[in-house]
């Protein structure tokens, strides 16, 4: 079929081997098929449309839309029936609650006119959430032509391998085919297909080359990459719609370009920011560096003790209890430098994650860096749980253990820079040379926080 | 096994006797999962009195009850004997308390309605699963089906299978048909393409034997190869130990820090990403259920993959980058 080859691209040798196992219509096929593939290598597509062109009765279901036997079950039956039916009149909804009443039923509806010689194609994608619903659906479903003794074939979608399925007593072994991952010339091919209209082909596929030499290294999934291209595509068009440069002068199209595609990376690829927003960047033409993603705005303005609570309870948790004399203190004495740490805590401090430590020592470290006298009063004790209501700090243990609750940061060392920032003039002197050396390392060394 | 059964019921069958008397009940594990379920099967494959069209009257208590009084009613002269066929029987067994095997076997032993059970299963320990119950009322008759012939009788099993048999109607076809069939293959058989040749074979055996996760792994981003050597290095210095983000993210920062890969500098979530992405593919798997109080940066993990599939995947890694692969076979000692 010519017309197929244009619709998909890149898949030709997947279209030819489906086709021969569909066979002919009335044709027995392979009882159950097990296509796996990197997410948006065309499995879902290929097959919708493959079926959707030959014309062969099938139904098609989305195992993350029909999480439960029922609902799953339910949709197969009711699909077939509208196939079936020729009148355009409502037949009654069937209901299904078990796998036993299914194949009860599907020989029923099968048995109808139109579907009776004919192999009838069931496509479960996202097939590996069946692993977690009932032990018997996933088997039965590998069988489902010889328990309902009809002509049927269960066709399987998924990004997990099939030896991640096979259930512990064994079952019937599908057909198991493989899409390949799309290598970066289809890739170029099927971007610069899309194309809009306005500008030339050769065009585009420069822009497209630009995209993939920045993405490419990051991402290979094509819906990723479709959407950026989309996005990105009026921004990089700028240039020569303002008039400042022609279609062929690269050079000023890629360093007008370059610059917000790393920006896009860091903020629509992340889902920081909304696409809408993107967009609405573009269009305003503001400093790309203005903008704000989502995960600046967790930094929330926090009340003038909860930051310092914060800082406290983030050194903490990274340094260990040994060290507080030296660091807090003002006259400690002297303490050996070598072994200062030993030698298991070197590269437990910063790759483990974070400590346990009891409210006493919080309080202890608050005192230290705050500059003023600092009463233990409700409100100190109401911001630490504000806090952990807010998830910045969590509880370590039981609810109910009332003296000795013991806490663990759970904020990054960015973010503590961040709130740095704020209280950098309002620590005890002597403190406020070590926060804006905080503020000034690009990474927390090893050896410990200070 | 089945097309055993099939057979030898369909022998039965042919005579005119039993055909008119025997009544025969076929029941499957991954069907009647539990024996409310099989209970009802069994009644309205019998098709007693209270099934009307397919749906079954009354609740458990009261189908298990009449369907063992209809049964015991009868005796070895008059009445009707039944074949129960229990497809899947390991399943069977499974079920709470084993009632509906002990009830049948139960009749089975007893001078009541004469009945046949016949179990097929895959399990060879399958009496392990009875209980002491069940297992005294069973006759410990039990056949094996085992698959003992070498591979020259494989072939020419396989071979008989697929020839046409001599009423086949296109005379010359089938004799092209058959003389093809000295090849093995699978499917490639199209209206255009009629007869299975020798490439054939070769392409269904690729498709067979292909290491599905190394196809997997053919797919990845660069950065998500990178990523999985540093966890490769990580295994190797600690020893299988389980590891973090953290963990696997400085060991790339290792990497990328020598001058000439600053290339590979990206920003710490867009690594996190490819470190998400790797967990959606199952190539590594957390050691034990998220936990809502810590950071998704310090979960402990494990890689699914060891040293040779990584070692081979990377070797088919379509354009991978020198410095990559050097990184990926490097020692660790002088990092």
């Amino acid at each position: 079929m010519p017309h197929l080859e244009n619709v998909v691209l890149c898949r030709e040798s997947q279209v030819s081997t489906l086709r021969s196992l569909f066979g002919e219509r009335h044709h027995f096929s392979f009882p159950s098929i097990f296509i796996y593939g990197h997410t948006a290598s065309g499995k879902t597509y290929v097959t919708q449309t493959l079926l959707k062109t030959l014309e062969l009765p099938h139904v098609f279901v989305n195992c993350v839309e029909c999480f439960t036997l029922r609902l799953l079950l339910e949709q197969i039956l009711n699909k077939l029936n509208h196939l079936s039916s020729s009148e355009d009149g409502c037949s009654t909804e069937i209901t299904c609650e078990t796998f036993n009443d299914f194949v009860r039923l599907f020989k029923q509806v099968t048995a109808a006119e139109n579907l009776k010689d004919q192999t009838v194609y069931i496509v479960l994608d996202k097939a590996e959430y069946l692993r977690d619903m009932e032990a018997n659906l996933l088997p039965g479903f590998l069988r489902l032509q010889e328990l309902a003794d009809r002509n049927v074939t269960v066709l399987f979608l998924s990004e997990i391998v099939w030896e991640k399925f096979r259930p512990n007593t064994g079952c019937f072994e599908p057909f198991v085919l493989y899409f390949p991952d799309y290598s970066i010339g289809n890739l170029q091919k099927i971007l610069s297909h899309d194309h809009p209209p306005e500008y030339s082909a050769d065009f585009y596929a420069a822009y497209i080359n630009i995209l993939l030499g920045v993405f490419y290294t990051v991402c290979r999934d094509l819906k990723e990459l479709r959407h950026l291209a989309v996005l990105n595509f009026p921004k990089y068009c700028e240039p020569v719609v303002k008039g400042e440069a022609s279609e062929r002068d690269t050079r000023k199209l890629w360093r007008n370009i370059e610059p917000h595609l790393k920006k896009a990376m860091q903020t629509v690829y992340l889902r920081e920011v909304s696409s809408s927003q993107w967009e609405k960047l573009q269009k305003d033409d503001t400093d790309p560096g203005q903008l704000k993603g989502l995960s600046a705005h967790t930094h929330v303005e926090l009340p003038y003790y909860s930051k310092f609570i914060l800082i406290a309870a983030y050194l903490a948790s990274y340094n260990p209890a040994r060290t507080d004399k030296r660091f807090f203190l003002k006259h400690h004495g002297k303490i050996k430098k070598t072994n200062f740490l030993k030698k298991h805590e070197k590269t437990s401090n910063h790759l483990l994650g974070p400590k346990p430590f009891p409210l006493d020592r919080l309080l202890a470290i608050l005192y230290s860096i705050v500059d003023s006298r600092v009463a233990p009063t409700a409100n100190i004790f109401s911001q630490i749980t504000s806090l952990v209501t807010l998830q910045l700090l969590t509880l370590v243990g039981h609810d109910d253990q009332l003296d000795g609750p013991k806490y663990k940061c759970t904020v990054s060392l960015d973010f503590i820079r961040a709130i740095a920032r704020w209280s950098v003039w309002l620590c005890r002197p002597g403190w406020s040379t070590v926060v804006r050396s905080w503020l000034t390392a690009t990474s927390a060394s090893q050896d410990g926080e200070l | 096994m089945r097309e055993l059964i099939n057979h030898a019921l369909k022998e039965l069958m042919e005579i005119e006797e039993v055909s008119e008397n025997v009544l025969q009940v076929h029941l499957n594990g991954l069907l009647q999962i539990n024996d409310k379920i099989a209970l009802k099967e069994i009644t309205r494959q019998l098709n007693l009195e209270n099934v009307v069209g397919d749906k079954v009257f009354g609740s458990f208590a009261e189908n298990l009850s009449f369907l063992l009084e209809a049964l015991k009613k009868g005796d070895r002269t008059s009445s009707c004997p039944v074949i129960f066929i229990l497809d899947e029987f390991d399943l069977f067994a499974h079920h709470k308390n084993q009632t509906l095997l002990y009830n049948l076997f139960d009749i089975s032993q007893s001078a009541q309605t004469p009945i046949a059970v016949i179990g097929l299963t895959c399990r060879l320990d399958i009496l392990e699963l009875l209980e002491k119950r069940v297992k005294s009322r069973f006759s410990h008759r039990q056949i094996h089906l085992m698959n003992s012939f070498g591979f020259p009788q494989y072939v020419k099993i396989f071979k008989e299978q697929l020839s046409l048999p001599a009423e086949f109607p296109d005379k010359l076809f089938a004799e092209k048909w058959n003389e093809n069939v000295q090849m093995l293959t699978l499917n490639r058989v199209t209206a255009s393409h009629p007869f299975m040749t020798a490439i054939d074979l070769m392409e269904a055996s690729q498709l067979c034997s292909m290491d599905s996760k190394a196809n997997i792994v053919h797919g990845l981003s660069v950065l998500e190869i990178c990523l999985i050597i540093a966890m490769k290095h990580l295994n190797d210095i600690y020893e299988e130990e389980p590891f973090n983000f953290q963990m696997v993210y400085n060991e790339f920062q290792k990497f990328v820090q020598r001058k000439a890969h600053s290339v590979y500098n990206f920003e710490k979530p867009v690594v996190m990403k490819a470190f998400e992405h790797l967990q959606q593919l199952e190539l590594i798997k957390p050691m034990e259920r998220t936990s809502g109080n810590s950071q998704r940066e310090y979960q402990l993990m494990k890689l699914l993959l060891d040293n040779t599939q990584i070692m081979n995947a990377l070797q088919k890694y379509p354009n991978c980058p020198t410095d990559v692969r050097q990184w990926a076979t490097s020692s660790l000692s002088w990092l």
